[in-house]
């Protein structure tokens, strides 16, 4: 799938899907990378060394520094891979050095399935 | 890419000026490219906010160190409130703790060559734009009042982002940097008189809530005060999504005139006061400057204050700038609000101080500091005059 990259680098591992938005900042615990908004679809999950898709950022431009927390203790995700790029999550990323791309149909991509996100060139693609 | 750079910037986005300018070229390309800018523009002026370590934390702290090794600003940089008086934080009840971790806040952006005013109104005390000038503002109530009353052009940025500017000297021209995102789209025909300040506050309220995204045309205000287009800009950017109003008679801005029209009514206002009165707050804290006070409100609150005695139990902050405070000690007005047992609370306000659990009730004149006051530190809040604000402290 060809996106668009908005922060450099290339990992492959497991996704986490979710069609909803998500707040980092008060929807995300910055020291576990627990989901914690209540009644998201991802509630109680954690989001660390995950390639995390989910739709947009939403909420507070406090949240670039969620990401940046989370990189901090080694609870950050993997890669974002996301439909529309929201600017708080976009500054999270690079300030972090989180790989990150958008502009991807997240709907092709299923929780668990093995992908491979090469933020450099703006492609995503499935391993299994 | 659509973006160009000039060989400068290049220059920085390959790291030859620097770590810390580096980063910030890529925060400030990369909004560029999502936006579909084409080039990037000087600012001649800089907010930032996410100052105070109760919202920022530790991480955020460890940010801006990582920044301040080797950034340093390229233009005028003030910083929005920090969440204590940087002087005076130990008679308002701050801990050791918290004051020590915003002083190494203030310090970083200090060894980045920032002004370290904290406040919220940098149009009052020296950060002032003048109109058509291109900047780079966080704080919304500062980017509303810069866009809408100044005719300063900036896009509502975060923390972050406005450090980026700073550290580059440059911003990512789209949003409000482009002529033709600065029309009005929907008229709002006030039909009632807008006295004191707080009715400015109502009004903000009712118009943010209905326009969303939709930049408002207003007519029938027919003279307004700078402290009530300070009360309206916070009140319309906090319950809307807009970052520019125009106001016929008294905003500089050209605009086309739209032709969809909404009323504003007297019911509207008093609605939206009875949003912000819960029922049985039980009032022990009193705050006024949401935005900070300007000396003139300060005048006129040391005049209420002199020579009452706040009522045991209750806590009474005015917030304001730090400038604007050495003034008032100058004035003697310093003087009569403390000698009242209330504070003159510099660099602080109540939406960001670390307050949560140490009152039950605020009553206050701004419908800014409501929205806070209930959301973050889960206060019950009553909104009145200042006037009124005076009498509850003193009753």
């Amino acid at each position: 799938m060809q996106g668009r990259k908005i922060f450099k680098g290339k990992v492959v591992g497991e996704a986490l899907v979710t069609g909803e938005d998500i707040s980092f900042y008060g929807g995300c615990d910055p020291e576990t990378g627990e989901i914690i908004e209540k009644g998201h679809h991802l509630e109680g999950k954690s989001i660390a060394g995950k390639i995390l898709v989910f739709p947009s950022g939403k909420g507070s431009t406090v949240g670039s520094y969620v990401l940046y927390a989370l990189k901090k203790a080694e609870k950050a995700p993997l890669a974002i891979v996301n439909k529309i790029m929201d600017p708080v999550v976009a500054v999270g990323c690079i300030i972090s050095e989180i790989p990150a791309v958008d502009q991807i149909e997240i709907e092709r991509i299923t929780t668990g399935q093995k992908i491979e996100v090469d933020a450099d060139n703006g492609v995503v693609t499935p391993i299994d | 890419m659509v973006l160009e750079l000039t060989p400068e910037e290049r220059a920085m986005l390959e790291g030859r000026h620097g770590k810390a300018t580096r980063k910030a070229m890529e925060i400030i390309t990369a909004l560029g490219e999502i936006y579909g800018a084409k080039r990037l523009i000087p600012v001649s002026s800089v907010q930032i906010a996410g100052v105070s370590y109760d919202n920022l934390g530790e991480a955020g702290l460890e940010y801006l160190s990582e920044m301040a090794e080797d950034g340093q600003t390229r233009v005028l940089t003030t910083l929005n409130p920090a969440g204590m008086d940087m002087v005076e934080w130990k008679k308002h009840g701050i801990s050791e703790d918290f004051a020590e971790n915003q002083q190494r806040v203030v310090d970083a952006f200090e060894k980045m060559g920032v002004v370290t005013t904290c406040t919220c109104t940098p149009y009052l005390i020296g950060n002032l734009p003048h109109f058509g000038e291109h900047i780079a503002w966080a704080e919304s109530s500062a980017v509303c009042f810069a866009n809408s009353v100044i005719g300063a052009c900036t896009n509502r940025e975060g923390g972050p982002s406005a450090l980026a500017a700073a550290l580059t000297g440059v911003t990512a021209e789209y949003g409000l940097h482009l002529e033709e995102n600065r029309v009005a789209q929907v008229k709002y025909k006030v039909q009632t008189e807008l006295k004191e300040t707080n009715d400015f506050g109502f009004l903000g309220q009712v118009i943010g809530n209905r326009t969303g995204k939709a930049i408002p045309y207003i007519v029938g205000v027919k003279k307004a005060t700078t402290e009530q287009l300070k009360s309206f800009s916070a009140s319309v950017a906090t319950y809307g999504g807009v970052a520019i109003f125009h106001m016929e008679g008294i905003t500089p801005n050209r605009t086309t005139i739209p032709d969809k029209t909404e009323v504003v009514t007297e019911e509207d206002l008093k609605r939206a006061k009875m949003e912000l009165d819960d029922e049985e707050a039980d009032i022990d804290f009193i705050s006024i400057g949401c935005p900070h006070a300007s000396i003139k409100e300060i005048a006129e609150i040391a005049s209420m204050l002199k020579g009452r005695k706040v009522t045991e139990g209750k806590t009474v902050w005015i917030t304001t700038a730090k400038p604007t405070k050495d003034l008032a000690i100058k004035m003697g007005y310093y003087n009569q609000i403390e000698q009242a047992g209330a504070y003159l609370v510099a660099d602080a306000c109540c939406a960001v101080a670390p307050l949560k659990g140490r009152f039950k009730g605020l009553m206050t004149d701004s419908a800014k500091a409501c929205f806070y006051a209930r959301g973050k530190n889960k206060f019950k809040t009553e909104i009145r005059t200042v006037e009124d604000c005076i009498k509850e402290a003193v009753s």
